[in-house]
């Protein structure tokens, strides 16, 4: 039996690493998949407190998380497209249009 | 034995998680993320999560990322500049990763869970199946939420095919 919270903290690492991408890289597929690293972390957090709560309504909002998250992607992949068609480029830091 | 498979797994997954965020080749990025998606995969089957488990190979190592492949192949695999474009970017992401691990791993240990404790006992999952009481609680309690969401997917695949295409 895994304590509940050795997966808390390998929850912690995951998020961690996940934003610390969002920080370090540029290119906007790469921030993307860095956002769904943080998802799938909480992910595996909301599933270890429902196996310890013996529960699974944790699991039904993973459930839904995953969905969304899909839906997510589909939006996300298509606006980097429509980006990279008029700017040539994924690169955050050349996407400034709003920029005052 | 479940805690050696657990440490197992949980190297191999914050491994390829960094492997992930440090990686040039965003192809390499995109596969390492589905080895880290299978790690957790395996993650939850030792959580008695068999139901999330398959979906998340199907869902998110499946279709997620071959999406997310696609587009790398489609806006050319080009390799990433190993410049920093704002200065004192590295040291600082890595401070503040660094800070944000202290506050969740603080947070998480030191609260103990106070909730109600439910009936899905192992025995339990034995006898009825794990898929069958997902399925249960999601067409029954959980059921607007489910109808939402398909709302949701709907929304998301005309929006995707509105921003994608060129004229309309």
């Amino acid at each position: 039996m895994v304590p509940l919270s050795y997966y808390s903290i390998l929850g912690a690492i995951l998020f961690s690493i996940g934003a610390m991408g969002v920080l370090l890289r540029r290119n906007a597929i790469m921030i993307f998949m860095s956002i769904e690293l943080m998802l799938n972390a909480v992910n595996l957090t909301f599933v270890s407190f429902a196996n310890a709560l013996r529960s699974v309504d944790g699991q039904v909002i993973v459930f839904f998380v995953i969905t969304v998250a899909a839906a997510e992607v589909a939006i996300g992949l298509a606006l980097i497209v429509a980006i990279f068609r008029s700017k040539q480029t994924t690169d955050v830091d050349d996407v400034n249009l709003l920029k005052g | 034995m479940e805690l050696i498979v657990f440490f197992i797994l949980a190297g191999l997954a914050v491994g390829s998680a960094l492997a992930m965020v440090t990686s040039r080749n965003m192809v390499y990025g995109v596969l390492w993320m589905v080895a880290n998606f299978a790690m957790v995969a395996i993650l939850f089957l030792l959580l008695n999560a068999t139901f999330l488990a398959a979906v998340q190979v199907i869902v998110y190592a499946g279709a997620i990322m071959v999406l997310f492949l696609f587009v790398v192949m489609l806006l050319g695999p080009q390799r990433i500049p190993a410049i920093e474009t704002i200065p004192m970017q590295r040291p600082l992401a890595l401070l503040f990763g660094l800070l944000l691990f202290l506050a969740l791993s603080a947070v998480l240990t030191t609260n103990r869970l106070t909730g109600q404790t439910g009936d899905v006992t192992p025995q339990a999952l034995e006898r009825i199946g794990n898929s069958v009481l997902v399925g249960g609680e999601l067409f029954s309690t959980y059921l607007f939420p489910f109808e939402l969401s398909s709302v949701l997917l709907l929304i998301a695949m005309v929006g995707a095919v509105v921003l994608a295409k060129r004229k309309l």
